[in-house]
């Protein structure tokens, strides 16, 4: 692929994404679907770490959180305009990212000493946020109901639609860009063989703190979707494990270091979890927490043993069987 | 600023919650020190436990000491089960891959308890929660003295167990090397799913010292997860000496910080603990080789 | 002609074991410049101090006349001394082109750069009707050739080889012989470690042996075969005594 057809591929699926709310006027269903973007931008944003630079991390909620309450505190206590805030509340979360970063990297950090230390991290702002008064300590913190399309509020779901899924197709043409570029390729050396990468004069140290800021960068920009689409935070939500799960999952499940596995996966994992939800709902007569999380647990350990490289990677091999059948 | 008094019982508080913290955190230890892996179930394991007491009380009236020999055995065989049969297949031995599935397991057990138990937080009701027995002057709570005198033993038949059992010294030969161990014919695969048993088996053994004083609910083991992971850092990765020390160290240091700073405060002392010794030495405080 | 490399005094120990002991020796611009020795000697330990990956408890390095003992190995790599590993480490995830790839980025930002370099560089170690496969389906003697081709795509002053020979079958080793001359009358200058001594013979225009962490030996590849002393680092104690008395002996 050379040239804009590599960006081709994005811009389609965007399209044929941004054409699903003339279909639909269901207030329920578009809720669904911006809830899904959103866990696909922050998805997005794992997997250039962790799919592509090989370092899981187990609380990108810092990040997620770090840019909802960016958003939420900018607005309410320091009065700015909340297009004016968003660019702040990404930056924070990427600064997060890169002191996480910073620190873990340097110390040397990786597998499941780096996966515990980010999941530390996250609790310690979960724990913060939740006793300090800026954050609105356990009551949370709502954002003034002020819909108007200049306080990134808005009347219309469909329009929230379209600006999230504009978040989602730009960090998908970021990550596509970042596959193109020296940087993708010293990324994943560096995933691959650390000590051969640094032999061929590749900076490991300052390419994953790079990564990590960028990741950061990006699940922080979800969080600050989620804080304008639902006007209210509290540590549980905007710090807990439920989006570390979720940003790890749906890349896994989809096909981690892959442009489209984190969109794909939670695409398959949240209908699969609604689907779940409402079949359980009606066999027990009511709604059942947890039964969805189930399914994800199975799922993950399903992809891990039969299907590496998620759902992308399936599919590829599949083709290559029928193209093999063929002949 | 605080009467001597209140610093002793401070102190003792810590040792008795520690003492727990040390059981826990020797489980997800002796696995590590093992497998060489994180088990990120360990807290859902933990929290699987105190349901089952919760369950055997609620259910049958069976008191949480009567139910610990049972359940010690039933984990047991649980965890040896789920290392043969899922972890070991599923991962084909990749590092990566573990910390995944141990991952899944967790978000599986946690919201399978959710799904049943609902958010709901349960305790059992005993006559003797809020015993006291009086030693030189001083009152200790009953249940936690007991938790204290239950976690010397296991620590001490876990040691006789590990020293000078044939299946212990075999542990400890796939613990060393790996490799020359399975060269003198040791089934690695059987020692892993037996350390992963020995794992759950202490978190059942936990699960009932803890049922009497605390609550359960489904994302309880979190709590207590963490922690575990804190003392297994701090004591060396794979240390069980490190492990029991750094528990009692950890529950003291709660207990003070809990009292300088209050109780979610507190908390964060932990976590700082952790990051800290993870950044700066991640061998541990007690030097255990990596 | 100049000296590109001068290692100077080097020391590293491990524990109470000292492996690398008051080493000195200079490797000069343009040739083929053999470090031989017997298992264990230190001769990778040797490799690691000069690209970076260990660092001396004395002595310095000094490359094309700046002292590089402090500098991490991304910019010794950076500055030109590149190298290969004795286990070798390709990308396994990657094809062979985006191996070398990686390897050419250093000296070009842009991708289509990067990847017509990688073809070149193919070229010249003989790897370009492999470029598609996966570094994974590679031979034992693709692999050691992978290995070299990312080596020589970051444009190096020096190389280092660590073996690049061991494994290979006799015939593979003559196919790979040229190459490495070839790659010497491009102007880059080699250090290479290596055990198969025929090549080390017909390569090398200097050879430095080292034995037991200490440089024991230097001088052109027939002056070293004849050294005693070498014969008997190699051979043992008095293997030397032996082999002359046991030459005369059969007239």
């Amino acid at each position: 692929m050379s040239g804009a057809s590599a960006y081709g591929s994005v811009l389609a699926l965007a399209a044929g994404l941004g054409v699903l709310p003339v279909a639909t006027e269901s207030n329920v269903l578009l809720n669904f679907l911006v809830f899904m973007l959103i866990v696909s931008v922050a998805a997005t944003g794992w997997n250039l770490l962790g799919g592509y630079g090989g370092q899981f991390s187990f609380g990108h909620a810092a990040f997620f959180g770090t840019g909802a309450y960016g958003m939420a505190i900018l607005q309410e206590r320091a009065g700015l305009n909340a297009w004016a805030a968003l660019p702040i509340a990404i930056a924070l979360g990427a600064a997060v990212g890169a002191f996480i970063g910073a620190l873990a990297f340097r110390a040397r950090l990786r597998g499941s000493y780096f996966a515990l230390v980010t999941l530390a991290f996250a609790e310690v702002l979960r724990i913060l946020a939740n006793v300090l008064p800026i954050t609105g300590g356990a009551a949370g913190i709502l954002i003034r109901l002020r819909v108007d399309p200049w306080h990134f509020q808005f009347a219309d779901q469909r329009v929230l639609y379209w600006v999230a899924l504009g978040f989602l197709a730009g960090a998908l043409l970021l990550v596509r860009a970042i596959e193109r570029a020296r940087f993708g390729a010293w990324l994943v050396a560096v995933r691959e063989n650390e000590d051969a990468a640094r032999a061929l004069g590749v900076d490991a140290l300052a390419v994953k703190i790079a990564a990590i800021t960028l990741s950061a960068a990006i699940t922080a920009a979800a969080g600050c979707l989620y804080a304008q689409k639902f006007l209210y935070l509290d540590a549980a939500i905007a710090y807990g494990p439920w989006i570390s799960v979720e940003a790890l999952l749906a890349p896994v499940i989809g096909g981690a270091g892959t442009v489209f596995g984190p969109v794909l996966g939670a695409v398959v994992l949240l209908g699969l979890g609604e689907l779940t939800k409402a079949w359980i709902g009606d066999l027990t007569g009511g709604a059942v927490p947890g039964v969805d999380l189930v399914l994800f647990g199975v799922l993950l350990i399903l992809c891990v043993a039969f299907a590496p490289r998620g759902i992308i990677g399936l599919l590829f091999r599949l083709r290559v069987w029928a193209r093999w059948a063929r002949s | 600023m605080y009467s001597p008094e209140i610093l002793f019982a401070a102190l003792l508080n810590g040792v008795m919650t520690g003492a727990i913290y040390a059981l826990i955190a020797v489980g997800l230890t002796l696995v590590y020190g093992v497998l060489h892996i994180i088990n990120f179930a360990h807290g859902a394991i933990l929290t699987a436990a105190m349901f089952a007491v919760y369950g055997l009380h609620a259910a049958w009236r069976v008191d949480p000491y009567l139910a610990l020999l049972p359940l010690t055995v039933g984990f047991f065989v649980l965890g040896y089960a789920v290392q043969q049969l899922i972890i070991g297949p599923a991962s084909r031995g990749d590092d990566g891959n573990i910390l995944l599935i141990t991952l899944g397991l967790a978000i599986i057990i946690e919201n399978a308890l959710l799904a049943v138990f609902r958010s709901d937080t349960r305790s059992v009701d005993v006559p003797y929660a809020f015993s006291v027995v009086e030693i030189g002057g001083l009152l200790f709570s009953l249940p936690r003295l007991l938790a204290v005198a239950v976690v010397i033993a296991v620590a001490l038949l876990l040691w006789l167990f590990l020293a000078y059992s044939r299946t212990g010294v075999a542990i400890r030969a796939v613990a060393k090397e790996k490799i020359g161990a399975e060269l003198c014919g040791i089934d690695v695969a059987r020692i892993y799913a037996v350390t992963f048993g020995l794992g759950a088996a202490c978190l059942a053994i936990a699960g009932s010292l803890l049922m009497p004083t605390y609550l359960v609910n489904p994302r309880v083991g979190n709590a207590f997860v963490l922690v575990a992971f804190t003392i297994v850092v701090l004591g060396g990765m794979g240390s069980v000496p490190g492990a029991l020390l750094g528990g009692l160290f950890i529950g003291v240091v709660e207990s003070f910080s809990g009292l300088f700073m209050g109780e979610s405060l507190g908390q964060i002392g932990i976590f700082l603990i952790f990051i800290l010794v993870l950044l700066v030495r991640p061998t541990g405080l007690f030097g255990a080789k990596a | 002609m100049g000296t590109l490399l001068t290692v100077e005094d080097v020391t590293v120990r491990f524990g109470g074991l000292v492996a690398v002991d008051h080493a000195s020796f200079t490797v000069a611009d343009g040739t083929i410049t053999g470090l031989i020795g017997p298992n264990g000697a230190g001769k990778t330990t040797l490799f690691a101090v000069v690209s970076g990956f260990l660092a001396p408890q004395r002595g310095r390095i000094v490359f094309a006349g700046a002292d590089v003992t402090r500098e991490p190995v991304h910019v010794r790599a950076r500055l030109g001394i590149a190298r290969t590993f004795q286990i070798v480490q390709p990308f396994v995830g990657l094809s062979v082109r985006e191996n070398i790839a990686v390897g050419a980025y250093l000296r070009h930002r842009d991708r289509a750069e990067a990847l017509a370099e990688a073809d070149r560089v193919a070229r010249r170690v003989g790897l370009d009707r492999l470029l598609h496969l996966p570094a994974s389906a590679l031979t034992v003697a693709g692999r050691k050739r992978l290995e070299l081709a990312r080596a020589l795509a970051t444009r190096p002053r020096l190389l280092l080889l660590d073996e690049v020979l061991a494994g290979l079958n006799p015939s593979e080793i003559r196919d790979v012989l040229p190459v490495i001359r070839a790659i010497r009358d491009d102007g880059v200058t080699i250090l290479m470690v290596e055990h198969v001594m025929q090549a080390v013979m017909s390569l090398c225009q200097h050879v430095h042996v080292l034995a037991q962490g200490r440089l024991i030996a230097q001088g052109t590849p027939t002056e070293i075969a004849r050294d005693p002393r070498v014969v008997e680092a190699y051979l043992g104690q008095g293997a030397a005594q032996r082999l002359v008395s046991g030459a005369s002996g059969h007239g």
